[in-house]
């Protein structure tokens, strides 16, 4: 970097359009519900000659507030620091050492797109404060944050040291888009349209005029009929509601291999996005398999890495993820690209088994769990109505079955191994995680046990780390086998604490 | 596996864990038991989460004379239950809860029904903090934690002297700084 480039940068103009832009659709989806209602009790005219004044006058205080904004807002990239002075009535300044750099996200929706621009994120990795270790540069011109992008990650140091094996990694596989329908989300979509449709039906005044009308429709079917139709109605919008937003996250998906010695993903199909993650934060990965993926042989790989900003509450975008939902084969495959290994550690065969005590334990838990369901109906049905007495035999009859068949394949599934300089642990049914992470990467260890697992030798190991969760736990694995295994993961932390008996 | 010292015996084959020969390997408790004015620290706390709801209740049972009946009883029970505990968990705890620091690493043994070794090596030790509140102050105690670069590393050392506190943490801080790499 040259001295010339250390002056003051202003983030780019045209914000207060889009400022602006964002902000009119906002208020005229606002103002519909408004004006409906005003014009519905009244008359349209002074529907019209009190809303509209109203969404002017608040498109140009959110004007003139960007236009402050822009006018107060700089950033300098030096060859040491990186500096953003902000703040509207108190003036922040803030700065972040260049060579602590470690992730620079550049994300573009659709109106940012429009106009060519591209909100940048830039980060340090640090475990501090969410907002403390990182600059945001909201927007400026897509070219100079791409410039910013390979400026501040690509260092000659690192370079020489990952000259090998760059290039794609990985690519959408359209096939993928199957694995979409069978998450959480489907159901969480389906029942949420249900939601948008009483909101909406709300607005116009109308909401009971909707549900009388549906209940109408419905009565000349049986009660089971019309529930039946309403599941599969809110299933097929989930089911649709689940591809599309598979299709806007996951297109045109590249996860590459960089010359600096850095991993990118790039995706998304109306809003952009471009994660980086250094390589040298790297400490492990992790394939998860719910349910559903699970059944179908299909798991997604995350990073396990230090500083990745961390998922903000109602935040659907997840940057820790390399991979979306792929056939297993193919997420080990990337899982051992991407940890640069010949074999994934995260393959099932490297994984020993927990003793059989694990299993006991979680049939327990499974039994536990359904008398924990059907007790309330049992007491109530006693006290009340023989009619809650069979809800709770049918119940009962029926979770039993399921509930001890996931503790099956709970136990089916602990694991734990260790391959090359990676520790391997494995655990869960609903949610299996397999996670490799760096023998190094190991920064403690803590051992639990319970006095139920006392009673039966068994442990839960967990290693900790400064990356991604925290903490990786090898569950119920047997007391001797355990610290045998944590002390050959990472030799001397446990080690000079054992006793031999 | 044989059931060696004193441990009982399995009689569930699956739980054979032979990894290392037929010995059998468990983590040794540390060396140091906490201070034995932690015992009156965590009295002074179990008394006072004891009384409270015994104050209110006997205050209340003087008030309202028509419920007196009920209070009492209800103040009865949480006597009963309480006092015996509050009296006798701060013996088991100064049992359980033990700590030692070596050259390489700060290791800590706390609970019993869930019982939890904790181990955080020097090289990895990323800060060293002292608290005291009011009563651990009365006392003459301290509580050391110890954290890593893991948001969930954190080794916690209750009721030290708090000269013993005070230099531990010189101790602690002297060997971490010495010790090179950004501790992740």
């Amino acid at each position: 970097m040259t001295t010339a480039e250390t002056e003051w940068r202003k983030l780019d103009r045209r914000t207060v359009v889009v400022s602006v832009l964002r902000t009119a659709g906002l208020v005229a989806v606002g103002a519909l519900p408004a004006v409906v209602a005003v014009s519905g009790r009244f008359s349209l005219a002074l529907a019209a000659v009190t809303v509209g004044p109203a969404m002017v006058l608040i498109i140009g205080a959110v004007a003139i507030g960007d236009d402050i904004r822009w006018r107060r807002t700089s950033y300098r990239i030096g060859a040491e620091r990186v500096e953003l002075v902000s703040g509207i009535v108190v003036r922040k300044r803030r700065s972040l050492a260049t060579e602590r750099i470690r992730s620079v996200d550049v994300t573009a929706g659709l109106l940012l797109r429009v106009f060519g621009l591209a909100h940048v994120k830039i980060g340090t990795g640090e475990q501090t404060g969410a907002g403390e270790s990182s600059l945001s540069l909201h927007p400026v011109a897509a070219a100079e944050g791409e410039r910013l992008r390979r400026e501040l990650l690509d260092r000659p140091a690192v370079r020489e040291r990952a000259a090998a094996a760059d290039g794609t990694l990985s690519r959408i596989d359209p096939s993928w888009i199957r694995f979409a329908p069978v998450s959480v989300l489907t159901p969480a979509i389906g029942g949420a349209a249900f939601g948008a449709v009483l909101q909406v039906a709300e607005w116009f005044g109308m909401q009971e005029g909707v549900i009388s009308w549906t209940l109408d429709q419905l009565r000349a079917f049986p009660l089971v009929v019309s529930v039946l139709a309403f599941v599969a109605a809110g299933l097929v919008v989930g089911v649709v509601g689940s591809l599309l937003w598979f299709v806007e996250m996951w297109w045109d998906y590249r996860l590459e291999r960089e010359p600096g010695g850095t991993l990118r993903v790039r995706r998304g199909l109306l809003t952009t996005r471009s994660v980086s993650l250094e390589e040298r934060r790297l400490r492990g990965v992790e394939v998860v398999e719910p349910l559903g993926n699970r059944l179908l042989g299909a798991g997604r790989v995350d990073a396990v890495a230090t500083g990745l900003s961390r998922q903000k509450e109602g935040e659907r975008t997840d940057t820790k993820t390399l991979q979306p939902a792929a056939p297993r084969a193919e997420a080990d495959r990337v899982a051992a690209l991407v940890l640069r290994e010949e074999v994934s550690p995260t393959a099932s065969v490297r994984l020993r088994g927990h003793p059989r005590a694990a299993r006991g334990r979680r049939v327990r838990w499974a039994l536990l769990t359904v008398l924990v369901a059907v007790a309330p109906l049992l007491v109530l049905g006693l006290v009340l109505t023989p009619v809650l007495l069979h809800l709770a035999w049918i119940c009962a009859l029926v979770l039993t079955p399921v509930a001890v068949a996931i503790a099956f394949d709970a136990y089916r599934n602990l694991g734990h191994g260790i391959t090359g300089g990676y520790l391997v642990a494995r655990h869960g049914a609903v949610r299996r995680s397999t996670v490799a992470l760096q023998r190094r990467g190991v920064i403690g260890w803590t051992a639990r046990q319970s006095i139920f697992q006392r009673r039966r030798g068994l442990l839960t190991l967990t290693a900790t780390t400064a990356a991604g969760g925290g903490a990786y736990s090898v569950h119920d694995v047997g007391e001797s086998e355990g610290l045998t295994f944590a002390e050959e993961a990472v030799p001397d932390l446990f080690g000079p604490f054992l006793e031999r008996t | 596996m044989p059931a060696t010292g004193g441990r009982p015996a399995h009689d569930d084959p699956g739980s054979d864990d032979s990894g290392n020969g037929g010995a059998v390997l468990r983590l040794r408790p540390p060396v140091n038991r906490v201070d034995p004015r932690a015992k009156r620290w965590w009295w002074t706390q179990t008394l006072a989460i004891t009384g409270a709801p015994l104050v209110v209740l006997v205050v209340l049972a003087l008030a309202l004379p028509p419920a007196r009946g009920w209070l009492l009883v209800a103040a009865a029970a949480v006597a009963a239950a309480g006092l015996p505990l509050g009296i006798l968990l701060p013996l088991w705890w100064y049992r359980v809860h033990r700590w030692e620091v070596t050259d390489s690493a700060v290791y800590t043994r706390t609970g019993y029904f869930w019982q939890e070794w904790r181990v955080a090596p020097m090289s990895r030790i990323q800060t060293v903090d002292t608290q005291r509140g009011p009563l651990e102050q009365l006392f003459g105690l301290a509580t050391v934690t110890v954290s890593t670069a893991s948001a969930k590393g954190a080794v916690t050392i209750q009721g030290l002297d708090h000269q013993l506190a005070a230099d531990l943490v010189q101790q602690l801080t002297e060997t971490t700084q010495a010790t090179p790499g950004d501790a992740t």
